[in-house]
């Protein structure tokens, strides 16, 4: 009885993460797009704002790919490919830039997100992984049938019934 | 012997050399255990929720065996006799075991002071469960000393195979009595939160009490496949909607009975509040995740009731009173009155009308229970109920 059967199962704490990363990545390029020029200012970038657009265009595309794909991996290796870029180019500005502390914490939280992005790519990758589910729907616990028992000591049970709170539901 | 005892959070190992018991009362009886079962309330003592375990404690509350001796005074049992043994440990003579609350037996735990003082009232001694209940060695083990064994073991009746009666001391009654507590009619819908051995029994004493429909909520694809073998409409919390299923099913009134088969460790990555649960469990702030319970509140039908067969250890946060006070529900609980449905259940199994045997997925040696815990745990490998054999 019960046969165990190969099946791929997605995993759903892993896509509940992707949902979250990708309205993550159309936030951050919704601000990028909008307050360019603070972004770079608060990074140490002045005059790089064509470059903080062009970056917020690029979370915005991964983010809405993330969120319509029936398979978000791709996209979520998009963003790690963002996340080593804009790692780069904060790690110019830490070197370079004139706000080199806000570049760091930048930076840290860049590094925390890309964490992130890591596991998440990992577990969509294990969703290919066969795992053995098992049928049990042969398991019913009733010799008799399922159906045969329906009710079956409904009347027993029906003779000792206490309503809730001791009152009966009839109308008077 | 050999035993399998707690040696702390995830470390528990069959020993080999512990003292064999003895009868140290006469009303006392040893038995040498045929069958023992690892129960989801053994798993919150592995994941180190429940506080008063000591190490070398021997874990187990589901198991059944031979009698071997019999103290000068238990007139009830004999040597050779098969019996299933109840979790909780009863003395059948206070005024709680007068009246059939045998959980909440004044007399048979041994650090009643301890409970007095943590709960305002002691509950019974149990078998391998804490020291809270009494520090009583379990019964994952080749030999185990059943005290007040006068009053709770039930002796089995030649013709039944250990599998469909071993279930009588624990997971079978507590199913059957979160159900009975519902006071189901035959127009109620029964929701069921948990898909565990519990659970399936719920789900099955639901049906034999008529209702109308019993809805089976949780993620394990096996264990929905055994709760719909056994009658259930079933909700996959990863796939759809609780809220919004459990109203398209009721018609937006929503189930008048709600099962809590999960208790206090819902899962902790799957909703904000469980989130929430996990970060204060985590510092210490609180001991138990409520988000079933919180969700139960949420869709019962006004006027419906709450029963929890899920193991609570101690203090829980946010969870919504006022709807429960305004929506008039009813909250009924406890560890299981085994005796009080023991008889009756034993009837049913003889009679065919219920087999508890299909819940078992793994049947091991007592050697491997140590890494069945973790399989149980993990839902690995299919595992919804193990049995162990000495």
């Amino acid at each position: 009885m019960s046969i165990p059967r190969q099946v791929t199962r997605p995993n759903h704490s892993a896509r509940t993460l992707a949902r979250g990363l990708g309205w993550f990545s159309i936030g951050l390029g919704v601000v990028q797009l909008v307050a360019p020029r603070q972004v770079a200012r608060f990074i140490g970038m002045s005059g790089s704002e064509g470059l903080v657009r062009v970056c917020g265009l690029r979370e915005i595309a991964t983010g809405v790919g993330i969120l319509l794909a029936d398979d978000p991996k791709p996209w979520i290796y998009g963003r790690i490919g963002g996340d080593a870029l804009d790692l780069a180019g904060l790690g110019w500005s830490i070197e370079h830039g004139d706000e080199q502390a806000n570049a760091a914490i930048a930076a840290g939280a860049v590094a925390g997100i890309t964490a992130l992005d890591l596991s998440c790519a990992k577990a969509l990758d294990a969703e290919q992984v066969p795992s053995v589910e098992w049928d049990y729907s042969d398991r019913s616990g009733f010799p008799g049938g399922t159906a045969q028992m329906r009710g079956s000591v409904e009347a027993e049970f029906a003779a000792a019934r206490a309503e809730p709170n001791g009152y009966s539901p009839s109308l008077h | 012997m050999r035993a399998l005892r707690w040696h702390g959070k995830h470390d528990i190992r069959c020993d080999d050399h512990v003292p064999d018991p003895s009868i140290e009362d006469p009303r006392d009886a040893i038995i040498k255990v045929s069958s023992c079962a690892i129960c989801g309330s053994d798993l919150h003592l592995y994941d180190g929720f429940m506080p008063g375990m000591q190490h070398g404690d021997i874990m187990g509350h589901e198991f059944m065996g031979e009698v071997m001796e019999v103290g000068s005074a238990n007139k009830k049992l004999k040597v050779g006799d098969r019996v299933v043994v109840p979790f909780t440990i009863v003395c059948g003579e206070c005024d709680q075991c007068r009246r059939g609350n045998f959980s909440v037996c004044e007399r048979t735990n041994r650090n009643k002071d301890i409970a007095d003082k943590v709960f305002g009232h002691t509950t019974a001694g149990l078998y391998g469960y804490t020291h809270l209940t009494g520090g009583y060695a379990g019964g994952q083990a080749e030999y185990v000393r059943v005290p007040y064994a006068d009053v709770g073991p039930v002796v089995i009746p030649n013709g039944l195979t250990d599998e469909q009666v071993l279930f009588l001391g624990d997971i079978l009654p507590t199913g059957w009595q979160a159900a009975a507590q519902c006071d189901i009619q035959p127009t109620d819908t029964v929701a069921v939160w948990g898909a565990g051995p519990v659970g399936q029994f719920a789900i099955r004493s639901a049906v034999m009490m008529g209702a109308e429909q019993v809805i089976c909520i949780d993620n394990v694809p096996e264990r929905l496949s055994m709760a719909r073998a056994g009658g259930a409409i079933t909700i996959n919390f990863d796939e759809e909607s609780v809220l919004e299923r459990l109203k398209e099913l009721t018609r937006g009134k929503g189930p008048e009975k709600c099962i809590d088969s999960v208790g206090m460790e819902a899962h902790a990555a799957r909703s904000i509040d469980s989130m929430y649960d996990r970060a204060k469990q985590a510092l210490m702030l609180e001991s138990d995740r409520p988000h079933v319970l919180r969700e139960m509140i949420y869709v019962c039908r006004p006027a419906g009731i709450i029963s929890i067969p899920g193991v609570y250890g101690g203090l829980i946060d946010k969870i919504p009173f006022g709807a429960a006070m305004n929506k008039g529900l009813t909250f009924r609980m406890g560890q299981t009155h085994v005796n009080r449905w023991t008889d009756d259940l034993l009837r049913r199994i003889q009679e065919g009308e219920i087999d508890p045997s299909f819940v078992i997925t793994h049947s091991v040696s007592l050697e491997q229970g140590p890494e069945m815990y973790k399989t149980f745990r993990d839902k690995h490998d299919g595992c919804i109920k193990v049995v162990l054999k000495p």
